[in-house]
């Protein structure tokens, strides 16, 4: 088995300011996962806005370069792309699908467009009955069909549809990886499920990987195999999604989890504001500690004591 | 109304509409257009109550609340129906009355919290500005008595007065939804309608906010009508709900019955398709699109997305029947419905 995704650990620094005062804000502190190539799963990345989750992802598809550490796919760095044909490669590897499907498509152009370049570009596709066939093709897994996207715009589809049409486009090089940064957060609740069970069945029927971005546990608990918890850069605590989240160890994880909210009570039960305090305060120790390996296959970061051992 | 009699409560409505009908007209180039948004919506609030409004996008949620806060803008028409708010002993009519009055009415009983809270501030005006711009006219005080009433209230959503002389930009997007939050409750009004208030934050944050709304409520004792497509914050806030598709109301109840017992299966959907911690069970997806209200179906408009369709549906549009305490339902074959899924698990003690 070789692995068709190293990420080794990577770290991004962002500079701020300018020559005399800048400051460094560190995205992502050491990161590091393997996804194998005859082995498709759902990884998620999770934690709030600013945990660095979407500049690993970014990391990932080459979009942000990478600070220390590196980045392999297909055995390849993702840094060395520096001519065309390097980075077609690539891309016929790795896809991205993003967040807002009604930002990712240009109005003004017609959706299906989208999917003859690419279908042109990262497949070499040359005729037109072989671009509609590959572009048929793809809207077929998706659920959709090419009589249906055919010269629409982008506001005649619902969000819904939007979004599958993305992740038809993505599909069309099939690719082994398909990144997905918070591809239902703008997509209506009744329509949200058609998407997330559409990545299950990508990875059960099409064998591709998906690495999915959140901030929703309960989405994340559905469709995915392994976790890694963000906050702060500092990937707190990974492992099998199931183990992790029935049962979180690190109190930033503990706290994400108390934050989803709860339908048991409905209608009976209060919110309260959450309590970070135990949370924050492991934040400040993540600098000094590291990764351990539990017997259950979940690796969490702990502090280091006065003595510089790993509190187990 | 037919379906309060057993079940009057102490509690006066604060908010009636009736028969209300609100209407996107449009004329171009001789294409006269109508998309009918709000289509026959009665419904009422209740004094110290969280009433919740649940439906997808192009439901006609913001239309049907742009409409009872009077701030309807052409092409958006009223074309019928009624609007009622009772304020201890005032009843007034907010399409009866002229600008002035209007004024008086917003920000000091009626206040909108606005859709994308994340940007209705003015990027290049203090906080402390927007605050004097809106709501310093409504307050009646002078200066200083002004500034002290806003620190007090800010202290009551847990922010500093510092927050006063940022710029919007400076602040995180949770700090902005609770600035607009204190911007919208300042002067204390009896109506607080809260459109989408945590759509764009992350869960930690929109569960803080969301307490935070709770908790000003409860010190108020204001009504509030919730809006958001999410159920699970509805679980957790509202007292009733109202469901919309396609510019009706297709069922109400309290939000306990309609998690455990929906009459309707739009709602028996929604509710099982969320997802849950310790579940992995495949939950099922509603296909298809929500319909064009420029011309939408016959007969019950959520026919062509139903399983439990019958021949009645697509001629005759079912009416919004009592189906129990509080309860209505708008659908031939309430008693049909089942939940799709168990749902809803009662808590145990002991969690996996």
């Amino acid at each position: 088995m070789s692995a068709i995704l190293e990420v080794t650990n990577v770290s991004k620094r962002f500079a701020m300011g300018g020559i005399l005062s800048r400051n460094y804000v560190n995205a992502v502190v050491d990161a590091g996962f393997t996804i194998e190539e005859d082995q498709p799963e759902v990884l998620t990345i999770v934690g709030e806005s600013g945990s660095g989750k979407t500049t690993l992802a970014r990391m990932i598809l080459g979009l942000e370069s990478i600070s220390e550490g590196d980045i392999k796919v297909a055995g390849r760095s993702v840094s060395g792309r520096v001519n065309r044909a390097q980075r077609l490669s690539f891309m016929r590897h790795v896809q991205p699908v993003f967040q807002n499907p009604f930002e990712a498509f240009n109005p003004l152009k017609e959706v299906d467009r989208y999917l003859q370049a690419s279908a042109r570009v990262l497949l070499g596709a040359t005729s037109r009955a072989q671009v509609e066939a590959a572009m048929d093709d793809a809207l077929q897994k998706v659920g959709l069909s090419l009589a249906e996207v055919k010269g629409r715009f982008a506001h005649e589809l619902s969000g819904g549809q939007l979004q599958r049409v993305a992740i038809a486009r993505a599909l069309i090089p099939n690719p082994a990886i398909l990144v997905a940064d918070e591809p239902v957060s703008m997509v209506d609740a009744s329509l949200r499920m058609t998407i997330v069970n559409l990545l299950r069945d990508l990875r059960d029927q099409l064998g591709v990987t998906v690495i999915y971005i959140t901030h929703d546990l309960a989405t994340a608990y559905y469709i995915s195999d392994r976790i890694i918890i963000m906050q702060e850069g500092y990937a707190v605590e990974m492992g099998p999604a199931r183990v992790v989240l029935d049962a979180p160890e690190h109190p930033y994880a503990k706290l994400l989890k108390d934050s989803v909210l709860p339908v048991e009570n409905a209608g009976k039960s209060r919110v309260q504001p959450a309590d970070r305090k135990t949370a924050q305060a492991a934040a400040k120790l993540s600098g000094t500690g590291e990764l351990v390996l539990r017997d259950d296959g979940r690796s969490v970061r702990l502090p280091r004591d006065g003595d510089g051992s790993v509190a187990v | 109304m037919a379906f309060s009699e057993e079940t009057v409560r102490e509690q006066r409505d604060v908010l009636t509409l009736n028969g209300l009908k609100a209407y996107y007209q449009t004329n171009y180039f001789g294409v006269e257009r109508e998309v009918r948004a709000v289509d026959d919506v009665s419904l009422s609030v209740r004094e110290d109550e969280v009433y919740g409004i649940a439906g997808e996008s192009s439901s006609g949620k913001t239309t049907l609340i742009k409409t009872f806060a009077a701030a309807i803008r052409p092409p958006l028409r009223l074309i019928d129906g009624t609007v009622e708010y009772k304020f201890g002993d005032r009843v007034v009519n907010p399409y009866d009355m002229d600008e002035d009055e209007l004024n008086d009415l917003r920000w000091k009983h009626v206040s909108y919290i606005m859709q994308g809270s994340m940007s209705v501030l003015n990027p290049v005006r203090r906080i402390k500005k927007s605050f004097r711009d809106f709501a310093f006219e409504h307050m009646d005080r002078s200066r200083a008595e002004f500034w002290n009433a806003v620190e007090d209230h800010l202290k009551l959503l847990y922010l500093s007065p510092d927050v006063l002389e940022a710029y919007p930009h400076q602040l995180s997007g949770g700090m902005r939804q609770r600035v607009t939050i204190a911007l919208a409750t300042v002067c204390h009004p009896e109506f607080i309608i809260a459109d989408e208030p945590t759509t764009a934050l992350d869960v930690v944050v929109q569960k803080d906010v969301l307490a935070m709304l709770d908790d000003i409520r409860k010190k108020l004792r204001s009504s509030v009508v919730f809006v958001t497509h999410d159920m699970s914050v509805h679980a957790n806030m509202a007292d009733r709900v109202g469901i919309m598709y396609a510019g009706r109301i297709v069922e109400e109840g309290p939000t306990s019955e309609l998690f455990t017992s929906p009459k309707h299966p739009y709602t028996a959907h929604l509710v099982s398709s969320l997802p849950q911690i310790g579940d992995t069970t495949r939950k099922p997806a509603l296909e298809g699109r929500p319909p064009n209200l420029a011309e939408p179906p016959r007969g019950c408009r959520f026919h062509p997305r139903c399983p439990l369709a019958i021949e009645k549906c697509t001629t005759d549009v079912p009416p919004l029947e009592s189906v129990g305490a509080n309860h209505r339902s708008a659908c031939w074959r309430s008693a049909d419905v089942r939940p799709l899924t168990p749902a809803v698990k009662p808590k145990t003690g002991e969690s996996a």
